[in-house]
C-alpha cells in the first residue's frame, strides 16, 4: 500500500488520475473503520488534510456558501448554522464530539450511505457538488442526481470532490433523525426539510429509508400548491392540523424502506410520517414568528 | 514509511509504519505511549481520546501517515511532572476510576470541555462525554468528577479556600 500526501488540490487530482482505486481519505471516520478492521486493502491512501481549499468556506456575494469537502461538521456548527441551520443541526447529529471534530460532508458524500446526515440537509437546501479530475476539469453536479445507489455516487474514478455550494437559508429549516439514543446513532430513519419563502417551495430529504437519500417530490408538490392557494406565505396563516398530517403521510410513501436490524420497513415508514409533520409545523411556525417579529 | 511528529511537545520519529496503520497503534506499540487505550478501533468507544492539534478525536480513526509535521497531545502528556492535572486528581478523588480502561479518554475529553467551558452545566457534560462509554462507573461518579474539577479550576483561578470533594460526591 502507498499513502500519498498531496500538498496542493492539483497534485490531488493527479494522484487519483494515476491510482484510480486509490482512497482519498479526509477525516477518515468511515475509512479508518474499514482499514482497522481489514475490509478493504486499497492500492493507496491519498491525504487530503494538507489541502489548504478543502478546510475552507466563504459565502458569496449571492450569499451561496461554498463550504470546502473537508470541513468537519464541528466547524460547521461552529461557524454556519446562521446561514446553514438544516446541516448544521444535522451535523449536530453525527457520531460524537470527537467524531465531529474530523468527520467532513465531503467524506458523508463520498461514503455516500444511505443514512448519512448531512444528506437529506443537503437535498432540502438544494446545494450543487463541485467536483474534478485531472483530465477534465471541474463540473457541478446537482445533489439531485449525486446519489445513485446503496453506498454509490455520481463521481467518476478519477474525480474528487473540492467543495459543496449551499445557499445561504431564506427560511427556516429543521432536520430530525430517529434512534435509540442522542449520540452515536445511525439513523433508523431520517428528515431534513427547508421553506424556500422567496420560491414559494418547500425541499424535503429522506435519509435511512430507501437505496439512496431522496425527496419527496409529491408531498413537496402538496404543500407547495396549498400555501400557494390559500395565500398563507403572505399572510402567514395557521397551517391545518389535516394539512400537516397529509404531507407526512406524502413522504412516508415517498419512501422505499427495507427491514433491518435498526428497524422495520413499518416502522420507518410511520415514523417518517410523524418526523415530516413536526417538522413541517415547527418550520411553518418558525416562519410565522418570524413575520410577527418583523411586523 | 517513517513519520515525524510532536508528541506531548517532544519530536518524535516512528519508523516502518505500514501505510494503513492507524496513530492509536503508532503511539501505543511504536512510541511507547501506551496511556491511550484500544477497546474497539472503530470510534465508537472514545478511549483513544487524544488532542490533534487542540481537537479531542479518536487516535484510531486517523492514519499514522495524517500525523506528519502536526502536533499530538496524549493523556500522557497531561500531568505537569508528578503533579496531576486538575481533572486527574478529580476523577482519582471523586472515585471515577474502576477497571480504568475508560479514564484516558474521558480525561482527555474532560480536559478539553474545561477548556472550552469552564462551567458546564450537566447537559453539556453529558453532550461532551457522549462518545466515551465507560461499562464499571455508571458515569454518576464519572460527571462528580467533571463536576470537582471545574469547581477546583474555578477555586485556583479565584485562588480561595480549596474545594473538598464531598461537597460533590453526594456522599
Ligand atoms: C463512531 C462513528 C459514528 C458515526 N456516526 C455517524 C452519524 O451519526 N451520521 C453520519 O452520517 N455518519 C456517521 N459516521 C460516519 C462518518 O463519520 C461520516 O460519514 C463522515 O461524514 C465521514 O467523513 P470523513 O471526512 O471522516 O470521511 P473519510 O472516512 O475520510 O472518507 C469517507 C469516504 O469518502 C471519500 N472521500 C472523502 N473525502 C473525499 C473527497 N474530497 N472527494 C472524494 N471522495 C472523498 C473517502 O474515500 C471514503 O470513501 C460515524 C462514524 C463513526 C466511526
Ligand atoms: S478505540 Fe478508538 S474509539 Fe474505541
Ligand atoms: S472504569 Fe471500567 S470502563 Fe470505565
Amino acid at each position: 500500500m502507498e499513502f500519498l500526501r498531496p500538498a496542493t488540490w492539483d497534485e490531488a487530482l493527479a494522484a487519483k488520475a494515476e491510482y484510480p482505486t486509490a482512497v482519498p481519505i479526509a477525516g477518515g471516520t468511515d475509512v479508518m473503520v474499514e482499514l482497522n478492521f481489514d475490509r478493504h486493502r486499497p492500492v493507496a491512501l491519498i491525504d487530503l488534510n494538507r489541502i489548504p481549499e478543502l478546510h475552507d468556506w466563504e459565502t458569496g456575494a449571492d450569499g451561496v456558501v461554498r463550504l470546502g469537502a473537508s470541513v468537519p461538521y464541528a466547524r460547521i456548527i461552529g461557524h454556519l448554522s446562521d446561514r446553514l441551520p438544516g446541516l448544521s443541526l444535522a451535523a449536530r447529529t453525527v457520531g460524537s464530539p470527537q467524531i465531529r471534530n474530523r468527520g467532513s460532508v465531503g467524506g458523508n458524500l463520498g461514503a455516500a450511505s444511505p443514512a448519512g446526515d448531512s444528506h437529506p440537509a443537503l437535498l432540502a437546501s438544494g446545494c450543487l457538488v463541485e467536483a474534478a479530475s485531472a483530465d477534465r476539469g471541474p463540473r457541478m453536479i446537482p445533489i439531485d442526481e449525486f446519489f445513485l445507489g446503496v453506498k454509490r455516487n455520481a463521481l467518476e474514478p478519477d474525480e474528487l470532490i473540492l467543495a459543496v455550494h449551499i445557499p445561504s437559508a431564506t427560511g427556516p429549516q429543521q432536520f430530525a433523525k430517529i434512534g435509540t439514543r442522542n449520540a452515536m446513532v445511525i439513523a433508523v430513519c431520517s428528515f431534513g426539510m427547508a421553506l424556500h419563502p422567496e420560491a414559494g417551495s418547500v425541499r424535503t430529504g429522506i435519509g435511512s429509508a430507501a437505496p439512496t437519500p431522496r425527496r419527496a417530490g409529491a408531498a413537496e408538490e402538496f404543500i407547495a400548491a396549498e400555501l400557494a392557494d390559500t395565500g398563507m406565505w403572505a399572510s402567514r396563516g395557521e397551517l391545518a392540523a389535516a394539512t400537516a398530517k397529509r404531507f407526512g403521510e406524502l413522504v412516508a410513501e415517498a419512501a422505499s424502506p427495507i427491514d433491518d436490524v435498526r428497524g422495520s420497513a413499518a416502522y420507518r415508514r410511520h415514523a417518517l410520517s410523524v418526523l415530516a409533520r413536526r417538522t413541517l409545523t415547527w418550520t411553518w411556525d418558525e416562519y410565522r414568528a418570524a413575520g410577527r417579529a418583523a411586523a | 514509511m517513517k513519520i515525524t511528529f510532536d508528541v506531548n511537545g517532544r519530536r518524535t520519529e516512528a519508523d516502518d509504519v505500514w501505510e494503513g496503520e492507524s496513530l492509536l497503534y503508532v503511539l501505543r506499540e511504536r512510541v511507547g505511549l501506551p496511556g491511550s487505550k484500544n477497546a474497539c478501533e472503530q470510534g465508537e468507544c472514545g478511549s483513544c481520546t487524544i488532542y490533534l492539534d487542540g481537537d479531542p478525536v479518536c487516535a484510531c480513526l486517523v492514519a499514522a501517515g495524517q500525523v506528519q509535521g502536526r502536533e499530538v497531545r496524549t493523556v500522557e502528556g497531561l500531568a505537569d511532572g508528578d503533579t496531576l492535572d486538575p481533572v486527574q486528581q478529580a476523577f482519582v478523588d471523586a472515585g471515577a476510576v474502576q477497571c480504568g480502561f475508560c479514564t484516558p479518554g474521558l480525561l482527555v475529553q474532560t480536559h478539553d470541555l474545561l477548556e472550552r467551558q469552564a462551567q458546564p452545566g450537566d447537559a453539556e457534560i453529558r453532550e461532551a462525554l457522549s462518545g466515551n462509554l465507560c461499562r464499571c462507573t455508571g458515569y454518576e461518579k464519572i460527571m462528580d468528577a467533571v463536576r470537582l474539577a471545574a469547581a477546583r479550576k474555578a477555586e485556583a483561578a479565584s485562588n480561595r479556600v480549596p474545594v473538598r470533594p464531598e461537597r460533590f460526591t453526594g456522599s
